[in-house]
């Protein structure tokens, strides 16, 4: 699977992640590497086969719709980067 | 004392002989003395001292709990109120969660002890426990060669005796991988047995908590405490879970163990071969009958994982944004460069190329080649899985292909570290238990593990084999040089 380094810079783009072009050629090596090991899968024909997401087959358990938690919003804020009046804080995002 | 088992701690305990406050401060003194292992990220010597001395309290009051009074090291991704959390992250490094883990609850509710958190490879994402923040994990047989991964920090801890027992969890063979390095007996259970709450993320369809032990009468006792259904994860299997300890002295006369040829191919080292062989040999001894058995998908079990890992890792991280916990970058223009200011400096290396990788194969115009082929594949392998266990009870191989390989051996070439995990990866795909313990020490003094796998929910068979081939062996007995 040819990977270049176009395509690394948008997938980190994708993965909000920011990769210095040093890191890049290493990223672009491994991932390609990566890339040829995963198309091993194409020695075998899945074709009709149904996925399989998830090792229990059986539907997600439902539960009452009831209010079963507490109020942890101190406790959540208290470890926050950066809080004001109950809220985070993050850079301005709207004008 | 630090020899004892946890089934030959609680004589001395209930007698008296020793306290909790005693024994746990033995445990913490080895800690300190064998800091150069690395094992720990956390010591939590105070609290830990607390609980004991009120497990010492409750001894005197009231009947003793499960595990009352034994200190264990807990794997720093489970959360624990008030003693750092940090997943082997930089992202986590300042992390001291609010809440207790399930696993972490029932824990404390059995009596146990929190010694402290151990090491782990950032994210559970490694074979070596190189890729932690917090540095690599020296194995203590050799202390040149890796520990295993991603419970690198758990498996050397028990392997040189600094706590009696400690927690792992598996994703691709994160117990089982390091309990064979390591020379410990390691259970992944079936996934849903143990819950996940409050177990930092990595791939939600595959990952499972389990114990490591010294024996798998040990692991009985922390599987006991471990397993059972939990609300609060969407996936805990609403399913009774047996006392495991009441079927250990189970006859071994007449089972069916399944050899898969798949697993003793190339690329098995030799003398690890001829160690599984010797284990096999034993285990008819005692009455077991051996099948040959075949699982023709489980050798595309790496490149299946390796879409289906990054993809759902790719999908949790992406909570790791520097807004509500944890780190977040000093410098940055706006919310973007925020996001992605504090993931690249917050993840390892590791990390970031599992989170790209995940991020392509997830991407439009890719989803059917990779992560739909890759659940197809998955499909195929729990399958085999089933038809086996049509012919056997149990499946039998080695956890790893060869003995413990030395620090750095790997670290330039992610898919050769991958390819460690080549025997245990299936066992996860299929959602099945797995287990790994001593089986000897390969041509370079280094452990061996053997491991066994069965059937959903047949935890209780796997540890009465693993019992019956202790009673026959003292491979589980063996302690590192330096550690005695």
């Amino acid at each position: 699977m040819a990977l270049d380094p176009t395509d690394v810079r948008k997938i980190a783009e994708l993965a909000r992640l920011e990769i210095s072009d040093s890191e890049l050629t290493i990223y672009t090596h491994s991932l390609a590497q990566i890339l040829d090991l995963v198309g091993q899968m194409n020695v075998v024909d899945t074709t009709g086969i149904s996925p399989m997401a998830h090792p229990s087959d059986s539907p997600l358990r439902l539960r009452q719709d009831l209010v079963t938690e507490q109020d942890h919003r101190e406790g959540f804020q208290k470890i926050a980067p950066a809080t004001e009046s109950g809220l985070y804080l993050v850079p301005k995002v709207i004008e | 004392m630090h020899r004892k088992t946890i089934v030959e701690l609680n004589t001395p305990l209930r007698t008296g002989e020793i306290s909790s406050v005693e024994l746990t401060q033995a445990f913490l003194d080895r800690i300190g003395q064998y800091q150069d292992l690395n094992a720990f990220i956390t010591v939590a010597s105070t609290t830990a001292l607390e609980q004991a001395q009120a497990s010492d309290d409750h001894r005197k009051n009231r009947d003793p709990r499960p595990l009352e009074g034994i200190p264990i090291a807990q794997k720093d991704i489970f959360c624990t109120e008030g003693i750092l959390t940090t997943c082997g992250s930089k992202m986590l490094s300042n992390f001291i969660s609010p809440y207790d883990a399930t696993v972490i609850q029932r824990f404390k509710a059995a009596g146990a002890i929190i010694l402290g958190k151990t090491n782990m490879d950032e994210f559970a994402m490694g074979s070596s426990n190189e890729t932690s923040f917090y540095g690599p994990v020296k194995n203590p047989w050799a202390k040149q060669a890796v520990p295993g991964g991603s419970s690198g920090g758990s498996a050397a801890a028990v392997a040189a005796q600094l706590a009696p027992a400690a927690t792992g969890t598996d994703t691709g063979g994160s117990i089982r991988q390091p309990a064979a390095l390591c020379g410990i007996t390691g259970l992944k259970p079936t996934y849903g047995r143990v819950s996940r709450y409050g177990m930092v993320a990595f791939a939600s369809s595959l990952d499972q908590a389990g114990p490591m032990t010294r024996t798998a009468a040990d692991a009985a006792l922390l599987l006991n405490v471990m397993a059972g259904f939990d609300p609060k994860d969407s996936t805990s299997v609403d399913k009774p879970a047996p006392d495991y300890t009441t079927t250990l002295n189970d006859d071994l006369k007449g089972i069916r163990l399944g050899l898969p040829k798949e697993y003793f191919g190339d690329g098995l080292a030799a003398d690890v071969a001829k160690t599984i062989d010797k284990s096999i040999e034993e285990l008819k001894r005692l009455g077991a009958k051996i099948v040959d058995i075949s699982l023709p998908n489980s050798t595309l079990a790496v490149p299946c994982y390796y879409v289906l890992a990054p993809a759902e890792a790719s999908s949790n991280l992406s909570r790791f944004d520097g807004v509500r916990y944890g780190y977040r970058a000093a410098d940055y223009d706006d919310l973007n460069d925020m996001y992605r200011k504090t993931r690249s400096q917050g993840f390892g290396e590791e990390v970031k190329r599992r989170i790209m990788i995940g991020a392509y194969t997830l991407s439009a115009g890719y989803y059917d080649a990779y992560y739909l082929k890759a659940q197809q594949l998955r499909r195929l392998i729990a399958d085999d899985f089933h038809n086996a266990f049509g012919q056997c009870d149990v499946i039998l191989g080695p956890t790893t292909p060869t003995t413990a390989f030395d620090l750095g051996a790997k670290t330039d070439d992610p898919v050769s570290m991958y390819l460690n995990d080549i025997y245990t990866i299936p066992a996860n795909l299929a959602g099945l238990p797995g287990m790994s313990i001593p089986a000897g020490l390969g041509e370079d003094g280094r452990p061996i593990g053997l491991q066994l796998i069965g059937n959903a929910f047949e935890e209780a068979q796997l540890l009465n084999v693993a019992h019956q081939y202790q009673q026959a062996t003292d491979h589980h007995k063996q302690a590192p040089k330096g550690f005695e």
